[in-house]
């Protein structure tokens, strides 16, 4: 049985401009203990669905689903108190920017023991023995002295090993990454990398990681959900992505990456994103599309099989002959 | 014929700390660089966050004086004195489009600013004529004239930026991570931008970024930074295909690549950056180098190497 369910998922902002859809129509699925990537450009509402899973959404947001369920309990229904209760325990985030998810005030000890309170009941020395061992398995040296720290006395590497280590504390069935690497270097980025892995093998949690790195979806992920403009457009496994990717905006944005490039000029992409007011009545992607024709600009694109990738699109690409073309 | 930029040995120091009581620190953001760009050129500096990257580029464009070494643009040895006269032929494109560029004005201002300071002798027609010759060199549109930024996608911005930098018809143009904040479909267009314009104006680039793909996809000659030296200097190929300096290789090691079916041993490197207040004696990178011997950590390795120079005593062959 999957881990998280959710079925139709949409999610709107109401701005001073009307209605904002920042999510529409998005299905995810995670079992335990794979690892799910989101990849999207700015905007495509790879953040704002996880968000609306976990409850962090801002009371502007109206959020609508058919399904929404983690672990067999319903997400949609669930009182403010039960939420409570499993967001941080079984469910858990990280977030982008280290330095600004931890509270300056408190030391780093303080903010995981904080955690642990919560939802366990351990004891006040079990808590401290519980960091210790948190801190170990994240690769913090000097566990005792580092507890005592306030955040930034830590660089950004180890800002994130402590938010990894808040984050495991009640040992998650699902933790969701939201561009864990984004603000580290690469040195650094491949240390946090293979520490998420390896937690995610010693611990058979599900993981999910949210990121717009194709190097680092290649290099992590089993699984891979593509998002444009708010809707999933693909979802398959990395392998068969890279190799068969069957929307064409998967296909033009693996061709875009600089190190697949065959020549100094790079294949592009024409045009933007559709923002608020300029969305086609069709396929979303149409206007940059170089495969589109009226259907595509008119009707709404079906989801395709997913031997197709469960692709949106009226013309899926098959073969790579087709997506290299 | 002379390069269009000439370090030798570039250096500089700040001084940080220092209150009543407790004596000033010394951060030595740059020391010791040396390279060339020239013409028609890119020379790409790489390196981690606090390697000085940033600081190169601000000596570079003569917002700030050198402490120790010397820079030569065309030929000419820069002075303060002559930052005047100089600051034309080096521009800068910054990293984030959104706030290198002024709100209040419009693209037209923005972009005749430049000319309406250093080129005096021009009529307002004539920067207007100049204005718009860019904005079609760069492919903003022709109405783009009379709109403010907030108007613009982040690429859009960024082809702004680049048309501003390139108004004064500089000889090298210091790119600071110009496609780091902009989306992958974005980023390959301005990576064309870039690229069209080089190889029309015949412009020398000094690309800083820390993202390995987008630099092999750019650079001619690559320099490799470690806080604040270099550890690594030569032409593309040779400093992908065989690096010398364990460094540069974990570095490579590390950035992910977009294939599933490589994946490959990656080099776990311990620790993390030391502080620039307290670089080690020797080698900097010794505390996480993994060949690192009592040698590097007593002294410090000078770059040694004809063709690819590497700072290092145990080079990779």
């Amino acid at each position: 049985m999957s881990l998280l369910t959710i079925r139709n998922l949409s999610v709107s902002f109401a701005t001073s401009s009307g209605q904002f859809r920042a999510v529409d129509g998005v299905d995810v699925d995670v079992n335990p203990g794979e690892i799910l990537a989101i990849v999207g450009e700015s905007g495509s509402g790879k953040s704002v669905s996880m968000l609306a899973t976990m409850g962090l959404l801002p009371w502007t947001a109206t959020i609508t689903a058919d399904q929404m369920s983690f672990d067999g309990r319903d997400l949609r229904t669930i009182s403010a108190k039960e939420r409570r209760k499993i967001v941080g325990n079984e469910l858990a985030m990280i977030f982008q920017e280290p330095m600004s998810s931890l509270n300056p005030c408190f030391t780093v000890g303080f903010q995981i023991r904080e955690a642990l309170r919560k939802h366990t009941s351990l004891s006040a020395r079990e808590r401290h023995a519980r960091c210790v061992e948190l801190f170990e398995m994240v690769g913090i040296p000097d566990p005792e002295k580092r507890l005592k720290t306030f955040p930034h006395q830590m660089s950004g590497g180890m800002n994130q090993r402590v938010m990894i280590a808040m984050a495991i504390a009640c040992k998650p069935r699902l933790l969701i990454a939201d561009e864990p690497t984004t603000a580290l270097d690469v040195t650094i980025q491949a240390q946090i990398l293979d520490l998420l892995t390896g937690l995610q093998r010693e611990t058979g949690m599900g993981l999910i990681l949210i990121t717009h790195d194709m190097g680092v979806v290649a290099e992590t992920a089993e699984r891979v959900s593509v998002q444009y403009a708010g809707q999933k457009v693909e979802d398959q496994t990395v392998q068969g992505l890279f190799e068969t990717p069957h929307h064409p905006y998967t296909s033009a944005l693996l061709s875009a990456l600089p190190e697949r490039a065959t020549e100094k000029h790079l294949p592009t992409i024409p045009g933007v994103v559709p923002g608020q007011h300029d969305r086609p009545a069709g396929c979303l992607f149409s206007p940059r599309c170089k495969f589109a024709d009226d259907t595509c600009r008119q009707t709404p694109p079906p989801v395709q099989s997913a031997a197709l990738g469960h692709a949106r699109c009226h013309y899926p690409l098959t073969t790579p002959e087709e997506v290299s073309a | 014929m002379s390069p269009v930029l000439e370090a030798n040995e570039l250096g500089r120091d700040y001084e940080v700390g220092g209150g009543l009581f407790s004596k000033p620190g010394v951060v030595r953001a740059v020391a010791g660089t040396s390279f060339t760009v020239e013409a028609g050129k890119t020379l790409a500096v790489v390196g981690e966050s606090g390697c000085g990257k940033s600081t190169l580029a601000r000596m570079i464009t003569m917002i700030e004086a050198p402490s120790a070494g010397s820079l030569r643009i065309d030929g000419t040895e820069v002075t303060p004195e002559r930052w005047p006269e100089l600051r034309t032929d080096v521009q800068i494109v910054f990293q984030d489009p959104y706030g290198s560029l002024n709100l209040r004005q419009k693209v037209g201002q923005i972009l005749e600013e430049p000319l309406k300071i250093n080129r005096k002798e021009l009529s307002p027609a004539d920067r207007q004529a100049k204005a718009r010759e860019m904005m079609r060199l760069v492919g903003l549109r022709e109405e783009h004239y009379d709109r403010y930024p907030h108007m613009f996608s982040g690429g859009q911005r960024q082809r702004i930026a680049v048309a501003r930098a390139l108004m004064l018809e500089p000889k090298l143009l210091v790119l600071d991570e110009p496609v780091s904040a902009l989306d992958l479909s974005i980023q390959s267009q301005i990576l064309n931008l870039l690229n069209d314009l080089q190889e029309r104006l015949n412009l020398a680039y000094l690309f800083i970024s820390h993202d390995l793909s987008v630099v092999h996809h750019v650079a001619d000659d690559i320099l490799v930074m470690y806080l604040g030296r270099p550890v690594e200097y030569g032409s593309r190929d040779a400093v992908f295909n065989s690096p010398r300096h364990p460094y540069t290789k974990a570095l490579i090691s590390a950035t992910p690549t977009a294939d599933p079916t490589k994946r490959r041993q990656r080099i776990k490197l311990q620790g993390e950056l030391p502080s620039p207040l307290a670089v080690p004696p020797g080698c900097a990178f010794a505390p996480r180098c993994w060949k690192a011997q009592d040698k590097c950590r007593a002294e410090r390795p000078q770059m040694t190497g004809e063709a690819q120079p590497a700072a290092c005593f145990f080079p990779e062959s």
